[in-house]
């Protein structure tokens, strides 16, 4: 029910509340307005009655399981939360001098440190707003250091197709034609293909490792140098960093540029459309590039903004000021909190809870896309043979997971694995949480076998039913207004 | 198994190819190919006039499960495209092989149509797929 469908004309915050019509007189004419604005009159419990039990109504990390693979939905310290709200922080105005905001300045530089000390990369700039401008302006930089050569004739990126959507759009986006690498039947990019596809048109390549299938790719010092050797760079989509958190560092494997996601690694609340924030890390010869503002220190220990002034190669600023200000202070804590250590225990334990469920999984008798394959920080399983035997489909245990109290993982993504669940549990649960997904996976294995009807027409607890995602899609209808009821 | 029939040349992509009298070769996906996409939600065709080279996306087909690239078979000029798709992008799965067609290419070379794949090669391949 929408908060509108509550509403009855002329009702207010407070019934009992005196009322009296605010005095128009000296508001000229030509500003008042004709028509009353479409707000909903409810009174203020039925406002709190309204969003509480909406909010009730929502899978979220602080109610359930949400192994949402390729989306890192691990808890966020309250702590985070906390203190990135402390009021010197909120209430520090975007355009405060240099001298005002040096407490802001000093966790921002410290952050730009960690995140290069943490990924390898000579240079990190805190700009961008969200992981998609991360993406752009890497590959935008990769454009500007070509440009820069006078080397014209490299038009085309190298995007395996394991590949997150995000990353042939980006490349698109920066002008680029899209060549898609195959992968071979263990998961790692296809390297003859690779050779074949690279020369003198290659811009460079993006690559997610580990990649969308849950693998870590093997042979990444031998990529790196075919395509070094072509000419081209090395993009790092850091949508799975939190595998190799603190154990292994992009840099060293050989990327040229790379985009964080801080809102999985790092800890901030993502989901509904951000905010996020989404640090481009460079090697030495994109160092120029980087986009503005940034911060420096100087030698008297004072913090000061790199600007288009300082750095007169920089791809330009990105928003109005410098990036996500709150987003990128819950990361600072969040990194403060764990340290070097903590991080590695972050990718450590990642990697042992995605192997023990895959491990438990298995042993319940699921299949995995990749058998031979250790699990990173996720893995795939698939259902093409439930699918096949008893037409249960992924969707429709993803639906069923609902009943038993857990988010659905991610399904049918990655596109290469038929009926699949991509299954990514986070470092931050407990054992016993792990044991009760799998025991809900085995019952609705049984259940799929017994009555699949069940799993067709689940979820069978919740507010909502089955949706037609069909028709939702091909009859999009956002718009309400009182007219209409 | 869904239906390959026999008059027509195919793509490891899952395009579907029909050779028209007049020289041009009509496009579409193959029924295997709406049926791994499920009920299609949108259909964008190419321009008409637009120049494609052999293995060039052109059009996109877009399911609620995935959105999915549709390549051009040959080299050439697209010299018409199925409109009725934006309103309708059902069709696609209603009638691949008919009504569900998405666009028509003129071929700069009339032989590349020999090139594709055969109804039986094809059949032959996305059998092997679903092992």
């Amino acid at each position: 029910m929408l908060i509108f469908e509550h509403a009855k004309q002329g009702r207010v915050n407070y019934a009992q509340s005196p009322r009296a019509d605010g005095d128009l007189t000296d508001i000229p004419d030509r500003f008042l307005r004709k028509s009353v604005p479409t707000l909903p009159e409810v009174s203020e419990l039925q406002a709190v009655r309204h969003y509480t039990r909406l909010s009730q109504k929502n899978f979220s990390i602080d109610t359930q399981f949400y192994p949402l693979g390729s989306c890192t939905m691990k808890y966020n310290p309250r702590a985070c939360n906390t203190l990135s709200m402390l009021p010197g922080f909120l209430q520090r105005h975007p355009a405060s001098p240099e001298n005002l905001s040096q407490g802001f300045m000093a966790c921002m530089f410290e952050l730009q440190e960690m995140l290069k000390d943490v990924t390898g990369m000579q240079g990190v700039s805190l700009a961008p707003m969200a992981g998609a401008q991360g993406e752009f302006a890497g590959v935008a930089m990769i454009r500007a250091y070509h440009e820069a050569r006078s080397d014209n004739a490299r038009n085309e990126i190298l995007v395996p197709d394991a590949a997150h959507g995000t990353n042939p759009a980006t490349a698109t986006m920066c002008g680029y034609k899209v060549r898609e690498i195959p992968t071979d039947a263990e998961g790692d990019v296809d390297l003859q293909a690779l050779r074949d596809a690279v020369g003198p048109h290659t811009a460079g390549i993006m690559l997610t490792n580990p990649s969308t299938l849950g693998v870590f790719e093997r042979r990444i010092k031998e990529i790196a140098r075919i395509v070094h050797e072509a000419g081209g760079l090395l993009y790092y989509d850091g949508a799975n960093l939190n595998a190799i958190l603190g154990k292994v560092k992009p840099g060293d494997m050989g990327f040229d540029v790379i985009h964080m996601n801080l809102h999985k690694t790092f800890s901030t609340p993502h989901g509904g459309g951000g905010p996020g924030a989404g640090p481009v890390g460079v090697s030495e010869r994109l160092m120029p590039y980087l986009p503005v503002p940034m911060v420096a220190q100087s030698d008297g220990d004072e913090f000061y903004w790199l600007t288009e002034k300082e750095r007169p190669q920089t791809m330009g600023p990105l928003s109005a000021f410098a990036g996500n200000a709150g987003v990128l202070l819950r990361a600072y804590v969040y990194a403060r909190l764990l340290g070097k250590e903590g991080m590695q225990r972050v990718a450590e334990y990642a990697t042992l809870n995605a192997n023990y469920l895959m491990t438990r999984l298995t042993e319940a008798g699921f299949d995995l896309a990749f058998p031979t394959r250790r699990a990173t920080h996720e893995f795939i399983v698939t259902l093409k043979r439930q699918e096949q035997e008893v037409n249960a489909t992924a969707m429709d245990f993803a639906k069923r997971l609902l009943d038993f109290g857990y988010h659905a993982p991610t399904t049918y993504f990655p596109l290469l694995v038929p009926e699949c669940l991509l299954i990514e549990p986070t470092e931050t649960e407990a054992k016993e949480e792990l044991d009760g997904f799998v025991e809900a996976m085995a019952r609705i294995d049984a259940e799929a076998r017994e009555n699949v009807e069940l799993l067709k027409s689940a979820p069978h607890t919740l507010p909502v039913r089955r949706l037609d995602d069909v028709k939702a899609a091909r009859e999009l209808d956002l718009k309400w207004t009182p007219d209409r009821t | 198994m869904s239906e390959v029939p026999d008059d027509l040349h195919y793509t490891k992509s899952h395009e579907w190819v029909r050779k028209q009298d007049d020289g041009s070769l009509t496009v579409g996906i193959s029924a295997h190919a709406q049926d791994l996409l499920g009920d299609l939600v949108f259909v964008e065709v190419p321009e008409e006039g637009a120049r494609f080279g052999s293995g060039d996306d052109c059009a996109v087909v877009e399911s609620v499960k995935a959105a999915s690239d549709v390549y051009c078979p040959v080299t050439g000029e697209v010299v018409a495209v199925n409109e009725q798709l934006a309103d309708t992008p059902e069709t696609v799965n209603q009638d691949p092989y008919g009504d569900g067609w998405i666009f028509k290419v003129k071929p700069d070379d009339e032989a590349a149509f020999g090139d594709l794949l055969t109804a039986s090669a094809y059949a032959e391949m996305i059998a092997e797929d679903s092992h």
